[in-house]
């Protein structure tokens, strides 16, 4: 935690160096993904997304998506609120059924286990102990040997192995969401969806848990896929960061800056405040 | 200062003795206030028998059998008419929480049903049963349905939909859905119903034994007061409140048991 607080001070005040700026250019625009996984041996599930497209009645969110996700990339989809970016991951888990396109997950044949969503909100059962809550992420493995086991595994992972026999109703909201973590994870899934999972958290705890997510991708080397509303957050934790804008793929942008990121740090400033820039519209941002 | 440190001591100290007896001081006191007040002569024993002479009462006609018998009569008939009709009721509500159709076939006929008040049937149900144990059980059964319908309907159809949705995505069947999120989800509400049904179910019985019985507390009363037994109807009516209590402190029991999770209910 302390590492944390530190963070902020460090370079901000070089935001401006336009040294700075122009290699923050440099790796704006691609549009076409080359993009290199961050490791060799990957567990993920590549993703392949052909114009896929998404209506709710006459309102077309999605309007012709075409992705490809390399397996072990972590992506982030950033855009304005109903621009569509919830939805797409909403079709990317098997949660609602798209209007027309094609979603595959490489060529091997993805079991429902391999594909976990994490919600905003916790989505904790109140009735159920934390262990429990936790199992319910095997998905058919619940009742096979070692689910409790396996269950106390992944919330040693996100560090909660001591509240297993709680209720969660006396939990933090940070705690139940590293709960529902160790939910998602404890299958060993392949691609994990992150539906802003962040967002209800303060400032700090919300630091800590994207520590915690890079960490856990690290080291599981799942296909993550973040939608955030917080540009910060997408450019410290993404190999990647798509635009969405109308429904439409705006912008492709290659994060090639060297883990762990610095938060604060002139680079990854500069990153965010073109993204913004793409976001808000042009002259908004300065 | 040491008043300040002292404060929480006190409140530790008297709590904890008081709090099994506390519920209990109101109903003591009143029946202190009334034995004392037919001491003094300031109620007539015509109007209200003293407290004493309602416990001789009791202690007779529990030594004859009688007492232990119409009460067993009673308890049987509200326990079986509720079993019927809480279990038609729980039933017809999962159903129609669940099922879209079902709800659209039946809801509306069972929502005109519930605007009858059911004691109104009493003179509709002496023609068809006459005055045996299946008149009681009906009226019981009918008092009991709604109260047990409505809540569990609404319980589940106010289950969490993000839950649902959670479940489904973690690859739930629907009977796991079921029984690990609706029904749990569902059960509070549940429990309303429940302790509702459960005072339904004692004043529908009273009634129906009161009007068209040959056993039972509601049957014992009335015979008391062809015979101008007042005491025997207080004791009656006594009777009836201690039966209440029972059947509530049964489901807060239960409630604590199945609820603990629940914050509002983990601290009891």
């Amino acid at each position: 935690m302390q590492q944390v607080l530190r963070l902020p001070v460090s370079s901000t005040e070089a935001i401006d160096a336009p040294e700075v700026i122009g290699h923050a250019e440099t790796f704006r625009p691609h549009r076409k993904s080359s993009v290199t996984p961050a490791k060799s041996e990957t567990r993920g599930l590549p993703l392949v997304i052909r114009d896929l497209r998404k209506a709710f009645g006459d309102n077309e969110v999605l309007r012709g998506i075409d992705l490809e996700i390399p397996a072990g990339q972590f992506v982030a989809i950033v855009g304005q609120s109903g621009c569509g970016k919830s939805t797409l991951l909403r079709l990317i888990a098997g949660l609602d059924k798209p209007t027309s396109g094609t979603i595959s997950f490489g060529d091997t044949a993805a079991r429902a286990e391999d594909v976990r969503v994490m919600f905003q909100e916790p989505r904790l059962l109140p009735w159920a102990r934390v262990l429990a809550n936790v199992e319910v992420g095997l998905g058919r493995d619940r009742k096979a040997a070692g689910a409790h086991e396996r269950a106390r595994q992944a919330l040693e992972e996100v560090g909660l192995a001591e509240k297993r026999d709680q209720w969660p109703a006396v939990l933090s909201g940070g705690q139940k969401q590293r709960v529902a973590l160790a939910r998602a994870l404890v299958s060993g899934p392949r691609l994990l969806a992150f539906d802003e999972p962040l967002g209800a958290l303060d400032a700090l705890t919300r630091i800590a848990m994207q520590r915690l997510l890079e960490r856990v991708w690290a080291d599981q080397t799942f296909t993550a896929i973040l939608v955030t509303h917080d540009v910060a957050e997408a450019v410290a934790l993404a190999d990647r960061v798509l635009v969405i804008e109308d429904g439409r793929m705006a912008e492709d942008i290659t994060v090639d800056l060297p883990r762990p990121r610095q938060r604060g740090s002139a680079e990854l400033a500069a990153l965010e405040g073109s993204i913004l820039g793409q976001l808000l519209g042009p002259g908004t941002t300065g | 200062m040491s008043l300040i440190e002292s404060l929480p001591k006190v409140r530790k100290l008297t709590v904890p003795r008081a709090d099994g007896l506390l519920p209990w001081l109101v109903p003591l006191g009143i029946i202190l206030i009334w034995q004392a007040a037919s001491v003094a002569g300031l109620v007539s024993p015509r109007v209200l028998p003293a407290p004493s002479d309602v416990a001789r009462a009791g202690w007779k006609l529990l030594w004859s059998g009688e007492l232990g018998r119409n009460i067993w009569v009673s308890f049987w008939r509200a326990s079986i008419g509720f079993l019927i009709g809480g279990g038609i009721g729980f039933a017809f509500g999962l159903a129609n929480g669940l099922s879209q159709l079902s709800s659209k076939l039946t809801d509306t006929t069972l929502q005109m049903i519930r605007n009858v008040p059911h004691l109104a049937l009493i003179p509709l149900v002496i023609l068809w049963f006459g005055i045996d144990e299946s008149a009681k059980l009906f009226l019981v059964a009918l008092g009991v349905f709604f109260p047990v319908y409505l809540n569990t309907l609404h319980g589940i159809r106010t289950v969490d939909p993000q839950l649902i949705e959670m479940g489904r995505v973690y690859g739930m069947t629907d009977g796991e859905l079921f029984r690990r999120v609706i029904f749990p989800g569902a059960l509070p509400s549940i429990f309303v119903g429940l302790r509702f049904a459960l005072g339904i179910m004692w004043l529908t019985l009273i009634v129906a034994e009161t009007i068209a019985a040959s056993s039972g507390l509601g049957y014992m009363a009335m015979q008391a007061r062809e015979f101008m037994q007042i005491d025997v109807v207080v004791l009656s009516i006594l009777i009836y409140a201690l039966l209440g209590k029972v059947a509530d402190s049964a489901s807060r029991l239960l409630e604590r048991l199945t609820l603990s999770w629940h914050p509002a209910f983990s601290k009891h």
